[in-house]
């Protein structure tokens, strides 16, 4: 890692083209993704249904079987390293420890048939021998899970390691997670869509538990959600996908006040606000390409209101209107 | 007026299965509900997951017989009233899924999953049905090209449309949607309201809205109930649930949505994680909001008084013993009431 030199962003996605090859053809799922994030920072990834947020969230993971997934071209720096051409031992090591990730629906991602327990210690211990170091003894291992259950808001922590998932309500569950996720000590994490299986209450406290977590440990986030309610609570700085592409970043406040992408516009206008029940949702005219064949030049222009045939052609970059807010559209 | 639906009483006891160390234990999926829905009204029914909100139309609807109460629906007694009676006005009543790909056969094209509620009524046939088909598909803003296609073909709003077609098909005077939007993204579901909102002036349907986004219940409802552990625990117009609520679920409820406006921070963030316990007692107050600490109890095992109470920042040693409140001027909880 160099150091001293014009300090790198934690994460650096730059250019990142990913498909997937089926038997139905290529399809072109992100298309040029580039993204920075510094040390602590929080940073929201918001798109519909098939926009390629998850699947860039898994990116830094590398968690999308490949194939189908085929590295297109890009690269994704993580305190200096390249993701994409790590050995897959050396992303073990990165894995859950450097960049720790919790997901959509905690039910999948716990074993049923074992006690949080059992779960806990062995991923603490797992950890350990990733490294290269001994592993901890059991009872050392599950005093940690202890800790780390109570440091997520868990009363009883002893107990809950004597449980089984299916004893435990949702939030708790995604807890558990969330703790495993900590174990690590990570740099980074990347949530992805944490709290959308989940009631809004208890959303409430998972979101304020991931806040809280953010500020008092100096995790960087990368938070995806369809939700833009939840972004604007938990991100300082968001950037909208569409089809593959990033067509606008900003700071959350700036984007949610002044949104200048017509589709990051056309998001907002389709939320209905709980506080303005006079405003009328409107949605997007159209539906979301096929990205088997996705529409050339900019992949919003079937259902933009301005698109010109410079749209119909040209792919409008990523351009800086103002600092730290870049929206690529040829007409803004 | 009559009123197009009217409860009272309406209640849901489900047995547990019996296991070797426990007596028979039984879950009240709805306790005692009264609602009244006026021809071409607007009832939101909002809650968490497990309140019962979905059990209550299926009572409503006779999917599930009731345990207790009544249910008159224009004018008659439908609570026991025999299958073959209740057939002709079940075409006045009428479902729509919150899973649109579930609710439709994967083998039936469109026209036939919309012809089907008309053929077993008896409604149409022939050239006539044909014709009813495409009409009611045109009214959900669906072209003649969709007929023979099947559900794999569509997408999820469209999947949507389709079964909503199907339920206005027979005609009917209350629709009941459960979940309708939930499925959907933003951008489609803005289209989806706005079409219900359409086919409601335009049909003089009622609409008895299950959601447990209040923003959509608050953009299609004039009526709003609010429901926690089987039971109704305010219930009043949108406006006033909405813009000035009285019990304390509902102010936990409404604190808790991520707001865009000012993007501000939902009350139960303004703490840390130490506030946020899930087996804390107290509520956290933060900006003079409340939100709620904890989870929904366990309906086979509600709490004693009012089922509230756990999560309760105004709790008082008589709200947690002896029968849950009763609902009075639209409120189950005299301790708001009183201050």
């Amino acid at each position: 890692m160099t150091l001293n030199q014009p300090r790198e962003p934690l994460l650096d996605i730059s250019d990142y083209r990913l498909a997937f090859d089926s038997f139905d053809g290529t399809a072109q799922v992100l298309d040029g993704v580039s993204l920075r994030l510094e040390p602590g920072e929080t940073l929201g990834i918001v798109g519909e249904t098939g926009c390629g947020k998850s699947v860039l969230a898994r990116s830094l993971l590398r968690l999308n079987p490949a194939p189908p997934a085929r590295v297109v071209s890009g690269s994704i720096r993580f305190e200096g390293a390249d993701l994409l051409t790590l050995s897959e031992r050396e992303m073990r090591r990165l894995r859950g420890r450097r960049i720790a990730m919790v997901f959509q629906d905690p039910v999948s991602y716990l074993n049923p048939l074992l006690t949080i327990g059992t779960q806990m210690t062995d991923a603490l211990r797992g950890q350990h021998a990733a490294v290269g170091q001994a592993q901890p003894s059991r009872f050392v291992a599950r005093a940690e899970a202890a800790a780390l259950l109570a440091s997520v808001g868990l009363a009883e922590p002893e107990r809950l390691l004597a449980s089984h998932p299916h004893q435990l309500s949702g939030g708790m569950r995604q807890r558990v997670l969330i703790a495993m996720a900590l174990a690590g000590n990570p740099a980074l994490l990347v949530a992805d869509e944490p709290t959308t299986a989940l009631d809004v209450t208890v959303q409430a406290q998972v979101l304020a538990l991931i806040a809280g977590l953010v500020r008092d440990r100096g995790l960087a986030l990368l938070l995806i959600s369809h939700d833009l309610g939840v972004i604007a609570a938990s991100c300082a700085r968001v950037a909208v996908m569409y089809a593959g592409t990033i067509v606008e970043e900003a700071a959350t406040a700036t984007l949610l006040r002044q949104p200048r992408h017509p589709y990051a516009q056309g998001l907002l206008a389709a939320v209905p606000d709980l506080d303005r029940p006079e405003h009328r949702p409107r949605g997007i005219a159209g539906s979301i390409p096929n990205l088997l064949r996705p529409p050339p030049g900019c992949r919003f222009h079937p259902r933009c209101g301005l698109a010109t045939e410079r749209c119909r052609v040209e792919k409008p970059l990523l351009r800086e209107l103002a600092p730290g807010h870049n929206v690529a559209c040829h007409h803004v | 007026m009559t009123a197009l639906l009217h409860a009272t009483g309406l209640a849901k006891t489900y047995a547990l299965p019996r296991t070797a160390f426990q007596l028979a234990r039984t879950l009240q999926a709805v306790a005692g509900v009264d609602l009244l829905l006026q021809p071409g009204g607007t009832l939101g029914l909002v809650g968490e997951s497990g309140c019962g909100k979905s059990t209550l139309a299926r009572l409503l609807l006779r999917l599930v017989p009731a345990s207790a109460g009544r249910i008159v629906f224009a004018g008659q007694d439908i609570t026991t009233m025999p299958e073959a009676t209740l057939r002709p006005l079940r075409r006045r009543l009428q479902l729509v899924h919150q899973n649109p790909g579930a609710a439709l056969d994967p083998r039936l094209t469109v026209a036939q999953a919309v012809a089907e509620p008309l053929v077993i009524q008896r409604l149409a046939r022939g050239a006539a049905l044909r014709d009813r088909v495409a009409a009611l598909l045109a009214e959900v803003g669906l072209g003649a090209e969709f007929l023979p296609r099947f559900p794999h073909e569509l997408s999820g709003g469209q999947k949507q449309r389709v079964c909503i077609a199907r339920a206005l098909a027979p005609e009917p005077h209350l629709l009941v949607l459960d979940e309708p939007t939930s499925a959907l993204d933003v951008s489609v579901q803005a289209q989806m309201l706005d079409m219900l909102a359409e086919l409601r002036e335009r049909r003089g349907l009622a609409y008895l809205f299950i959601s447990h986004n209040l923003a959509v219940v608050r953009q299609v409802c004039a009526e709003v109930a609010v429901m926690y552990l089987g039971r109704i625990v305010e219930q009043g117009s949108a406006a006033e649930v909405f813009g000035a609520p009285r019990h304390p679920y509902t102010r936990a409820l409404l604190a808790s949505v991520p707001r865009l406006a000012g993007a501000a921070l939902p009350a139960a963030l303004g703490d840390g994680p130490a506030a946020a316990t899930v087996d804390g007692q107290a509520a956290a107050t933060v900006d003079g909001q409340m939100a709620a600490t904890g989870e929904p109890p366990n309906p086979a095992a509600p709490p004693p008084g009012c089922p509230f109470h756990p999560r309760c920042t105004l709790a008082q040693p008589a709200c947690r013993m002896g029968v849950p409140p009763p609902l009075v001027n639209g409120l189950a909880c005299p301790v708001s009431r009183a201050g």
